[in-house]
């Protein structure tokens, strides 16, 4: 039986293989069979074990590949499904219409199919999220990365943690029951359902994504920089300000990235605190509707499926599928960058 | 810094207002850097406090054991409760073994050539796409191109891909970080492949594979967008009894109380989502102390 041989030889340690492969020796009669009694070794059985064997391991490599190749065919089928539809869609619809179009009525009388408004409506969202998320979580990884002394940093890094874990459906009903009021106090004029709330609450939804990113991209900026500002004079500010953000600029820019395109696929939030109103402007106490808020919306109401109202929903979802993913592939290229800068 | 070089050396008092202004420059950014990093949790607690204030008194037997209602007294959570139940069985035996049979191929098996790269390329992509998205894959795919209807396999089916990127790089991590001297010691053995796979890595890795897998399903159990899309109902007043039947689950009622005008129905809301942080911080402490225990004993 030729076993294959192993080209690397490290500190093979018998013992700890023992204690994890105890079963082993019984996963082999025919060896056992020859060490008893080496006279009577039935090699027609052991030709038959080997072949089995071999059978066996052939057998789960293809069923372990088809495990990673279903991956493939998710995006293979999100491709084709979203395709379909709105290859349909655009059948019927110009798509310089769609894409230009400022009145979003598809499922009125008089219909339009305009998605300016439910993008600005995103973008919007996305731009009041980012302006709460961005500066407050690069500050936070700064203190995390910078000053926080380590036993602090492992309390804190887990409890924010656990804003990144809660539901983005509880996320919905604390920006209408607790942050809407609170906004409607100070500014009279503000709408029930409103863009301001959803986008300051989903902030704080993407901020451990961005403050944990952002950290990283701070960690591996090497000690040797820092250690050389400070020898020259430099201020721990003026260290983080001139050396380290600096330094780590492309792993922020990915965060910011990373965290605009979570801010546009968000749901939740947006269906159930920013409204159901497709249109245009920049009115933050105004309600909108958004990309992800008005598949929600169709996919509750009664729409016949089949129909050109229904179809709508995959042409939007492909509009979003596209702008998300335009986005997570840039930010994959800058992460790339400065790990590379570095390691 | 550039003054100096050239020469003008600055007066007594210029340098000392400079190292002043340094010296508090600091200290408010020391300052913004902690009020900040408070900002993350004082929202946390807002919004624990907030719901927990709203909700906890409607937390009792009846509430539970109730079907919902129009009536918001009367109004439980029963099949909300059954369907996110079935909804996690059925998307835990789906996911679960895709998501390590995969994980164990990219670690173990799988050949440094484009296509492994490709399918790398591909979950990580897969992690980023909105989770409504995949409530469209699993409306066009699951519920009308295989004719299933709008049923809890369905979701199982939409939940268990939005999740399997979380599983396989959970598995990938704690697969790679058993030693190789095991590997090795486990082939010195006379073990094939798949056996020492089995009997070696498999073992070692199990404590971080079920914590992963354990946070993957807490994420299934409070994702609302995906199945809202494939149809999961929002009023369901009987029990689902199987993978075939239709269904709603929890985030979901929620939502749908969180929708309706009257204020009754937001207590209802926050009652429901005590129950569903309950569930979540039940299934992350487990993963927490599974992590804990499977650590100590490598050690």
């Amino acid at each position: 039986m030729v076993r294959p041989l192993l080209t690397a030889h490290r500190d093979v340690r018998p013992k700890n293989a023992m204690d994890n492969a105890k079963s082993l020796p019984r996963a082999h009669p025919a060896a056992d069979a020859a060490a008893s009694e080496p006279a009577g070794f039935d090699f027609a059985q052991s030709r038959r074990d080997s072949l089995r064997r071999k059978l066996v391991e052939r057998s789960v490599h293809a069923v372990l590949f088809l495990c990673a190749l279903i991956s493939v065919l998710t995006t293979t089928g999100i491709v084709i499904t979203l395709l379909g539809e709105t290859i349909q869609f655009f059948g019927e619809v110009p798509i310089v219409d769609f894409l230009t179009g400022t009145r979003w009525t598809p499922l009125f009388a008089s219909k339009s199919f305009g998605v300016l408004p439910l993008v600005n409506g995103t973008i919007v969202v996305a731009l009041v999220a980012i302006v709460v998320a961005v500066p407050i979580g690069l500050l936070t990884a700064i203190f995390l990365s910078e000053f926080a002394p380590a036993r602090l940093r492992s309390v804190i890094k887990p409890v924010l943690e656990v804003l990144a874990g809660i539901p983005t459906v509880v996320y919905g009903y604390f920006a209408l029951q607790f942050v809407t009021p609170i906004l409607r106090d100070i500014f009279p004029q503000t709408q029930i359902f409103n863009v301001a709330s959803a986008g300051i609450v989903m902030g704080f939804m993407i901020l451990p994504m961005m403050a944990s990113i952002s950290e990283d991209a701070l960690r591996a900026v090497p000690r040797d920089l820092r250690e050389g500002a400070f020898a020259l004079g430099a201020t721990r500010f003026e260290v983080v300000s001139r050396v380290v953000v600096p330094g780590a600029l492309s792993g922020i820019l990915a965060a910011v990235i990373l965290s605009i395109s979570r801010a546009i696929g968000e749901t939740m939030i947006v269906a159930i605190a920013a409204g159901l109103q497709p249109q245009m402007g920049f009115d933050l106490l105004r309600s909108m509707e958004t990309m992800t808020a008005y598949i929600v919306q169709v996919s509750l109401g009664d729409t016949p499926q089949g129909g050109i109202e229904f179809r709508t929903i995959f042409a939007v979802g492909t509009l979003l599928f596209v702008m998300t993913l335009v986005m997570n592939l840039l930010s994959d290229l800058l992460v790339r960058r400065y790990r590379e800068a570095y390691e | 810094m550039s003054a100096q070089a050239t020469g003008a050396i600055p007066s007594a008092d210029v340098w000392r207002a400079s190292q002043a202004r340094r010296r508090w420059s600091g200290w408010l950014f020391y300052g913004l850097a902690v009020v900040s990093t408070l900002m993350g949790l004082v929202m946390l607690g807002a919004l624990l406090f907030d719901i927990f204030t709203d909700g906890a008194r409607e937390v009792d037997w009846h509430f539970l054991s109730n079907y919902p209602s129009r009536i918001a007294d009367n109004a439980g959570l029963r099949s909300a409760l059954l369907g996110s139940l079935w909804m996690l069985a059925f998307t835990a035996i789906i996911a679960f073994p895709l998501g390590v049979g995969a994980a164990i191929y990219l670690e173990e098996y799988a050949p440094d050539n484009w296509l492994t790269r490709f399918i790398q390329l591909n979950i990580a992509n897969l992690a980023g796409v909105p989770s409504i998205v995949y409530g469209l894959l699993g409306l066009g795919l699951f519920v009308r191109w295989l004719a299933l209807g709008r049923v809890v396999l369905a979701g199982s089916m939409t939940m268990a891909l939005l999740i399997l990127p979380l599983i396989i790089v959970a598995s990938r991590e704690s697969i790679r970080a058993v030693p190789d001297s095991l590997r090795e010691g486990s082939y010195a053995l006379g073990a094939t492949r798949w056996q020492m796979v089995r009997q070696t890595v498999l073992p070692s890795a199990a404590g971080g594979i079920l914590t992963g897998t354990i946070l993957a399903l807490a994420r299934a159990i409070g994702e609302t967008a995906p199945l809202i899309t494939i149809g999961a109902l929002t009023y369901v007043a009987f029990d689902p009894n199987g993978p075939l039947d239709i269904f709603t689950v929890l985030p979901i009622q929620i939502f749908n109380w969180v929708s309706l005008p009257q204020k009754e129905f937001h207590s209802l809301a926050a009652g429901g989502i005590v129950v569903l942080l309950v569930v979540l911080l039940t299934a992350n402490s487990l993963a927490v102390y599974l992590r804990y225990r499977m650590q100590r004993r490598l050690q």
